[in-house]
């Protein structure tokens, strides 16, 4: 089935899906006005996370085009992004300051 | 812009007209209890502790309490103590008079001979000023005057994305209007810290957001506490916020747009108007009571997952972005902000409708869980108890 998903910036590399989503799905992304679709790779819950490319153990995963955490296991693009294969990360809070 | 409103003796403006029975401590905190439900137009709020506390948590009490009984929706206050508590009647009655000069009348148990003659001196006192009252009329306000709370519990990733954004749309309007808007929950800044701290009107409130957030995570590391254990909680991932860097994203968007003026400490009342922001826990209902503490006369609160919170001092607007919610929790929910999620109405013109049902809140119609009668209280600790 299509479904919609949420880009919040250009830059980010995970949607958020807005209905249920089963595996297999052809998820729609609008990116700066062109329409980008995305096989669901797993079922992905309503208001959940879809990786929009592949990623590695490690890289930052970016929503709000803001870094939100780091993956902890390799995911490929149309994965269910969750706390369970990413981390948060420390702040550096004297350098802000 | 004006709403219709309860001039007070010191100058500000209450949205409700109410007498509170007001604990200094936890063995009052009953007998409080009871004299509120014998008089009609009357409320209590528990306290939890207020005794055997070390000097930082007995400041908090003070300042907590103390901010609820001066609240412009409160009419007058009925301080009841024990006799023997940390947290005493005499200065506890200080620190109400140094905030405002509204009514105030002091029952100590212990000195009236026990409780059948604290809950008869103080019921008499309180039906009182239930019918003074209730001879106040209401005058018209300036927006200046009013000071909104906004908070959020209960998130989920449609937090986020419609509920704190609409949210954030409000609150621009209340402070373009002249009012103000306090922001809280110090833990769901981390992760967003650098972007919130855009906002701040001076470099030293810029170094004071950031100063909050390293404080906090210093202070839990102190003892032995990682703050990303408890944070985001497990209704959140449920919910698809997975870091708290996530959750924060999401959060600070109710706060709006406009330059932060003031970071207050926890429970203290601003000196300044406009967007504030208070230092308080993640912990929604410990932070609605300490900016009901600092003078808020209403409540926005957010939730995802749908929660029932409210204040007997306050009234409490509950807001959803979540449609699934919003039907499964009408009880509970005042406004549907999903629309947004939908495409079927921008988050500006939902963020307008939300002041206009802010202010409807605010001239008199009564909420959700204002209906319930809910009144959840908690206190910020630093310590344990002695």
């Amino acid at each position: 089935m299509d479904k919609n998903a949420l880009m919040l910036r250009p830059i980010d590399n995970v949607a958020t899906v807005v209905d249920d989503v089963l595996k297999g799905d052809n998820v729609y992304v609008n990116k700066e006005g062109e329409k980008i679709c995305v096989s669901a790779f797993e079922d992905i819950p309503a208001y959940h996370k879809i990786a929009l490319e592949d990623l590695k153990t490690g890289d930052k995963v970016i929503k709000y085009g803001q870094v939100i955490g780091a993956m902890t296991a390799d995911a490929v693009k149309g994965s269910w992004i969750s706390h369970k294969n990413i981390m948060s990360l420390p702040r550096n809070y004297e350098d802000e300051l | 812009m004006n709403f219709m409103g309860y001039r007070r003796p010191d100058g500000r403006v209450g949205i409700r007209n109410k007498v509170l029975i007001l604990p200094t401590c936890v063995c009052s905190s009953e007998t409080c209890r009871i004299v509120a439900e014998q008089v009609e137009g009357s409320i209590y709020v528990s306290n939890q502790a207020g005794c055997s506390e070390v000097e930082q948590n007995l400041k908090i009490c003070y300042d907590m309490y103390s901010g609820f009984a001066a609240n412009p929706n409160i009419y007058a206050t009925v301080l009841i103590g024990l006799g023997c508590e940390g947290c005493t009647p005499e200065e506890m009655k200080k620190a109400i008079e140094a905030k405002t000069n509204k009514p105030l009348e002091v029952v100590v148990i212990q000195d009236e001979g026990g409780t059948v003659n604290a809950i008869n001196k103080a019921v008499k006192a309180a039906r009182k000023f239930v019918q003074e009252a209730s001879l106040v009329k209401k005058e018209e306000c300036p927006i200046s005057d009013l000071y909104v709370a906004l908070e959020c519990g209960g998130s989920d990733a449609t937090s986020g994305l419609a509920a704190n954004p609409v949210v954030g749309k409000t609150s621009d309007i209340v402070v373009d209007l002249g009012g103000s808007a306090i922001m809280s929950e110090t833990t769901e800044f981390i992760g967003a810290e650098h972007i919130l701290a855009k906002r701040a009107a001076t470099p030293e409130i810029k170094k004071q957001i950031i100063g909050i957030c390293r404080d906090l995570e210093e202070h839990l590391a102190n003892v032995n506490q990682n703050l990303r254990t408890g944070q985001p909680t497990p209704g959140n991932k449920e919910g698809g916020i997975s870091t708290i860097e996530e959750k924060s994203l999401g959060c600070i968007y109710k706060g709006g747009t406009r330059p932060v003026m003031e970071v207050l400490e926890y429970a203290q009342m601003p000196t300044k108007k406009g967007a504030l922001i208070m230092d308080t826990p993640g912990f929604d209902v410990a932070s609605v009571t300490a900016m009901v503490a600092g003078g808020c006369q209403v409540v926005i609160f957010t939730t995802g997952r749908g929660t029932p919170t409210g204040n007997s001092i306050a009234p409490v607007i509950k807001v959803t972005g979540n449609a699934k919610t919003y039907e499964k929790m009408i009880d509970n929910i005042d406004f549907n902000a999903s629309v947004v999620l939908k495409g079927d109405k921008t988050i500006d013109e939902c963020g307008k409708d939300l002041f206009d049902e802010l202010m409807e809140v605010v001239n008199g119609k009564v909420t959700k869980a204002e209906a319930f009668g809910f009144n959840e209280c908690s206190m910020q600790r630093i310590c344990k108890f002695i």
